[in-house]
C-alpha cells in the first residue's frame, strides 16, 4: 500500500481527448518526494529544451504535495509546473485553497496535461470517473464565475474548481489560475492553461488517504497545532508586526500599513513615500477595509486566516489574497478603495497581483515620457484610476497596445522599443519583482534574488531575520528558543550581527555565512513545495512550526519512507538541482542571475562577485552556475550529467573553479 | 413517575461567525474514526461537515445526528441576517435527500458520537482542532426524569390499538417475533 500519496497520476492528452490513470514508481517518491520534486523529474524527462511554452509538447502539471490530504495542518498546496511563456524557464507557481487535498481524495497525486484541445474544455474528476467536458459556454467568463457555474451544472457544490479567466484564455504572460481563495499566479501558467484550451479542472473525491504510522503521525500534528497556538499567543518581539506571527503576512487582518506604504515603492516601482501614512489615511483605509471585508478565511485544514472575502458595493464578492490588497493601490498612487475595487476585476480576469499593476504603471510611465502616445492609446481616459481600469481591460483582451503589454514589461519594452527598456527596470529573469528599492546592499538578499529560481523573493526568503536586532540582549532573547535552526552556528551568526559597524551589512554576515543562510532558507522552501506545505507555516515566517527537525518524522510516519535530516536535505538538493538543470538546459547562466540594477543604491561589485562565486561552488555549480558533473553524480543525477555532456553544456575537463572553492554540503 | 437521575449533557457550541471555513474539524473527525484510529483521512467520512458557501458568507459546521429513513415532506430555507441558507443547512440527519453523513462506499449512515472512546478524550477531537474557537465544548449536568420505559410503551401501544385494533397489533408482534428469530 502507498501511504500519504495515492500512487496514481492522471495523464490527459488534450489533443486526442484521452484520459489515462497511470501508476507511479514509489522509488521516485523516495528520491524526489512529490509535488515540485516529482514535477521537476517529469519535466526533465519529457519536455526537452526545444519545446516552446505554447507548444502542444509542453506539459502542464497540477500536483498535490506528498502530505496533502493527511491531517498535517496547512498542507494544502497545489504545485503547478510548466515552462513559462514569460521567463522561458520552468515555472512552478503554487496555490493553497482546497484543490490539492480533494485531488488526493479522488485518488490521484497529479494531473498531467499535454497537447491542445481543439475546443475549450474543462476536466471533471469525480473519483474514478474522469471526463473532458465542453466549456464553450464558459468562454470569457471570470475565474470565480466559472467555478460557480461548473459547480451548478455538475450539481456538485463540494467540487473544488481551479479555473482561468479571460487573461488565461488570451495567453496573457502573467495570467493566473484561480481557485478558492488562492491562485497560482507567477510565471504565466494561466496562459499555458489557456493555450491548451483548458478552462478549468473540477475535482471531487471521497476516498481515503492512508497514513503509515497513524498514532505517531497524529502526535506530530498535535505538536504542530500546540506550537501554532503558542506562537499566536507569543508574537516575536522586536520585528515589524507582519513578521511577528505565522501565516502569510496578515494583510487582510491588519489596518496599519505604515510599513508597506512607506517602504515599498509606488508607481512603476519608482517612488518611496516616507511620510505617506498619517492619521487621516489610517482612518480612511480602516473604514474601507471594515466596510468591504466580510470575513477572514483560511485554506484547507489551517487555522491561519490569511485571506478574506471582500464585497465591494456593486460588484460580486471575491476572495482576496494577501498583498494584492496594496499592489494595485500603490502602482496607481491611489487609495485602498480603488485597490479593492480593481482587484475584484483582476481576480475574475485571472491575472497575477504583482506583475499586473506594475505592467500598467509601466505603460503609463511610457505615456508620460512620450514613448507611448495617444496614437498607441486611443481613448485613454483622463483620470488616473480610470486609466488603470482601461488598461486592465485591454491587456486581458490583448486589444491594441494591450497586446504588447500582455507580454509583461520585459517583452513589451523590447517590442515597443524607443528606449522603453529602461522603464522595464524591475525584472529578474524577465519577471516583475516586488516594488522594493533600498539603500545598502544586503548580501543575503543579493544571493537569494540572483539565484532564486522561483524568481520571486517571498518564495525563497524566511527563517532568518531580515535585519539584525539592535541590541545584544534582544538577540540573545531571540536565539534562546530558536530550535528551528539546522545547526547551532546560525545562532552565532545572528548574535554577532550588528546594525552598524564592522559586523554589519554588506560585509557581515560573511560570504560563507551568507551561503549557509541562503541555502537553509531555500532548502526549507523546496521541502515545502514537495510536501505541499504552505510557506506561511514553514519556510516563510520566523520560528515556524515545521522545520528541518520534525519534517523527516512527518515523512516517515506519514508516507512510510524512512527519512532523516540528512536524507531529506539530500532529496531537496536533488530536485532543487533538477530545477536548475531544466533551466540551464534552456539557456539560463550566470549572466541572468542578477537583481535589478537599481535594487540597491550602494552596490559592491567585488563583494557581489565573491558572493556568487562562493555560493555557486558551495552548491556544487561551476562558475557559470551549471551543476558540475561531480555534484550531479553525487545526487544520483547521472542522467543530467550525461545530457549536459552530450549537449556540450559540460565538458569532461576538470572544473577548476569548483575544486578551489570552500567545501559546501553538495561536495560531501 | 420515573425516578430523577443526573445526566451529563455534552454540548458543542457552534459560533458560525468565528468559522474560517478550513474544515480542520472534518479532518480530525475522519482521522479519529478511521480503523485503526488515525490510519486514514477522508472528510467524506466525517461526522461533522462545514456547509460552506464563501461567496455568500455561509459557514455552518453541522454534526451528524440520527438517521432518517425518509426525507422530509417539504424543505425549508432560512434567511438569517439577510443570508439565505440552503435547504437542510442546519439539519443533522443522514437521509435519502442528500449525500451528507453517509459512508462513501457503503452508504451506511454516520452519527457523531462525541468521540467517545477509551481512554476518554478531554474534548471531541474536532473541538480540539478548531483553534479559531468556532467550536467550543461544554458539559453540564441535568436532572432528568427517567420515565419508566414500560409507561411509554403502554401509551404507545394504546394509541396503536385505538387505530388498528388490538388483534392486528398482536398479529404484527407475532410476525415480528418470527422474523427476528429468522
Amino acid at each position: 500500500m502507498r501511504y500519504a500519496e495515492t500512487g496514481y497520476n492522471l495523464e490527459i492528452d488534450l489533443t486526442r481527448g484521452s484520459i489515462e490513470r497511470v501508476a507511479t514508481d514509489p522509488r521516485d517518491t523516495e528520491l524526489y518526494l512529490g509535488g515540485l520534486g516529482t514535477n521537476a523529474k517529469i519535466l526533465w524527462d519529457r519536455v526537452p529544451p526545444e519545446v516552446e511554452p505554447f507548444s502542444p509538447e509542453n506539459l502542464l502539471i497540477f500536483s498535490a504535495g506528498l502530505l496533502c490530504g493527511t491531517p498535517a495542518t496547512g498542507c494544502n498546496r497545489t504545485i503547478v509546473s510548466t515552462i513559462s511563456p514569460q521567463t522561458l524557464l520552468m515555472a512552478f507557481s503554487m496555490m493553497g485553497g482546497f484543490w490539492a487535498p480533494e485531488l488526493k481524495y479522488a485518488g490521484y497525486d497529479k494531473v498531467i496535461f499535454r497537447g491542445k484541445s481543439p475546443e475549450l474544455v474543462y476536466l471533471w474528476i469525480n473519483n474514478d470517473t474522469v471526463e473532458l467536458r465542453n466549456a464553450s459556454h464558459l468562454r470569457g467568463k471570470g475565474a470565480g464565475e466559472t467555478a460557480e457555474l461548473i459547480r451548478q451544472e455538475l450539481k456538485e457544490p463540494k467540487a473544488q474548481v481551479a479555473a482561468i479567466g479571460l487573461a488565461g484564455e488570451n495567453r496573457v504572460y502573467f495570467a493566473s489560475i484561480e481557485q478558492g481563495r488562492s491562485s497560482a499566479s507567477r510565471g504565466g501558467i494561466g496562459a499555458v492553461m489557456g493555450d491548451k484550451g483548458l478552462k478549468a479542472i473540477a475535482v471531487r473525491g471521497t476516498k481515503d488517504i492512508n497514513i503509515a504510522r497513524p498514532a505517531e503521525f497524529m502526535e506530530l500534528c498535535n505538536e504542530v497545532l500546540e506550537y501554532i497556538k503558542f506562537r499566536n499567543a507569543n508574537p516575536i518581539e522586536g520585528v515589524m508586526p507582519i513578521l511577528a506571527g505565522l501565516g502569510s503576512p496578515q494583510e487582510m487582518a491588519v489596518h496599519d500599513e505604515k510599513w508597506h506604504t512607506e517602504n515599498f515603492m509606488w508607481g512603476n516601482s519608482r517612488l518611496r513615500r516616507k511620510d505617506f501614512w498619517n492619521q487621516e489615511v489610517a482612518e480612511k483605509w480602516t473604514e474601507t477595509l471594515e466596510k468591504m471585508r466580510t470575513r477572514l478565511i483560511s485554506c484547507y485544514n489551517c487555522p491561519m486566516k490569511c485571506g478574506a472575502t471582500i464585497s465591494v458595493p456593486g460588484l460580486p464578492t471575491y476572495m482576496m489574497k494577501c498583498f494584492s490588497k496594496l499592489t494595485y493601490t500603490m502602482a496607481a498612487m491611489a487609495d485602498l478603495e480603488f485597490g479593492l475595487h480593481i482587484a475584484q476585476r483582476a481576480t475574475e480576469y485571472g491575472v497575477d497581483g504583482f506583475s499586473t499593476p506594475q505592467v500598467m504603471a509601466f505603460a503609463l510611465e511610457l505615456y508620460e515620457n512620450g514613448i507611448l502616445t495617444d496614437t498607441d492609446l486611443p481613448g485613454l481616459p483622463a483620470g488616473n484610476e480610470e486609466r488603470f481600469h482601461w488598461l486592465l481591460d485591454r491587456i486581458v483582451r490583448r486589444e491594441g497596445v494591450g497586446d504588447l503589454l500582455a507580454n509583461g514589461t520585459y517583452w513589451a519594452a523590447k517590442q515597443i522599443g524607443k528606449g522603453a527598456e529602461a522603464y522595464a527596470h524591475n525584472n529578474i529573469k524577465k519577471h516583475e519583482q516586488l516594488p522594493l528599492k533600498l539603500s545598502m546592499l544586503n548580501p543575503i538578499y543579493f544571493l537569494m534574488y540572483a539565484t532564486g529560481e522561483k524568481i520571486n523573493i517571498t518564495q525563497i526568503e524566511g527563517q532568518f531575520p531580515q535585519a539584525p536586532f539592535a541590541t545584544r540582549e534582544e538577540r540573545e532573547k531571540f536565539v534562546k528558543d530558536w530550535f528551528q535552526v539546522p545547526d547551532e552556528k546560525f545562532k552565532q551568526y545572528l548574535l554577532d550581527w550588528e546594525p552598524r559597524g564592522e559586523k554589519s551589512i554588506p560585509f557581515y554576515p560573511t560570504v560563507p555565512m551568507c551561503c549557509d543562510i541562503v541555502d537553509w532558507q531555500e532548502r526549507m522552501h523546496y521541502i515545502d513545495d514537495a510536501l505541499g506545505m504552505c510557506a506561511g507555516l514553514s519556510s516563510f515566517p520566523l520560528k515556524p512550526p515545521y522545520h528541518i527537525h520534525n519534517y523527516p518524522k512527518f515523512i516517515s510516519a506519514g508516507a512510510g519512507i524512512e527519512m532523516d535530516e540528512e536524507k531529506l536535505t539530500l532529496a531537496a538538493r536533488r530536485y532543487r538541482t533538477l530545477v536548475r538543470a531544466i533551466n540551464i538546459r534552456r539557456g539560463m547562466r550566470r549572466k541572468d542571475e542578477k537583481p535589478p540594477e537599481n535594487h540597491w543604491k550602494k552596490r559592491f561589485p567585488e563583494l557581489e562577485k565573491e558572493l556568487l562565486d562562493t555560493y555557486y561552488a558551495f552548491k556544487g555549480w561551476n562558475n557559470d552556475g551549471v551543476p558540475t558533473q561531480d555534484s550531479l553524480r553525487g545526487l544520483g543525477l547521472d542522467y543530467v550529467a550525461e545530457d549536459f555532456l552530450k549537449r556540450g553544456i559540460l565538458t569532461d575537463a576538470v572544473e577548476a573553479a569548483s575544486a578551489e572553492a570552500p567545501k559546501g554540503p553538495a561536495a560531501n | 413517575m420515573g425516578e430523577k437521575k443526573r445526566k451529563k449533557i455534552k454540548t458543542i457550541k457552534v459560533d458560525v461567525d468565528k468559522c474560517n471555513g478550513c474544515r480542520a474539524c472534518e479532518v480530525a473527525c475522519s482521522a479519529f474514526h478511521a480503523a485503526p484510529k488515525y490510519s486514514s483521512n477522508n472528510p467524506a467520512r466525517s461526522r461533522i461537515r462545514v456547509i460552506r458557501e464563501p461567496l455568500k458568507d455561509i459557514y455552518v459546521p453541522v454534526y451528524a445526528g440520527e438517521h432518517a429513513r425518509a426525507e422530509c415532506m417539504g424543505r425549508d430555507k432560512y434567511t438569517i441576517d439577510g443570508k439565505e441558507y440552503d435547504e437542510c443547512s442546519f439539519c443533522r440527519a443522514s437521509c435519502p435527500s442528500r449525500d451528507l453523513f453517509k459512508e462513501p462506499d457503503s452508504g451506511l449512515p454516520l452519527k457523531c458520537d462525541m468521540c467517545e472512546s477509551d481512554p476518554e478524550l478531554k474534548q471531541p477531537l474536532c473541538v480540539q482542532w478548531c483553534i479559531t474557537d468556532a467550536l467550543v465544548y461544554e458539559e453540564r449536568e441535568e436532572e432528568v426524569e427517567e420515565a419508566a420505559a414500560g409507561e411509554e410503551l403502554d401509551t404507545g401501544l394504546e394509541a396503536l390499538a385505538d387505530k388498528y385494533g388490538l388483534d392486528k397489533i398482536m398479529e404484527a408482534v407475532a410476525r415480528m417475533a418470527v422474523a427476528k428469530k429468522g
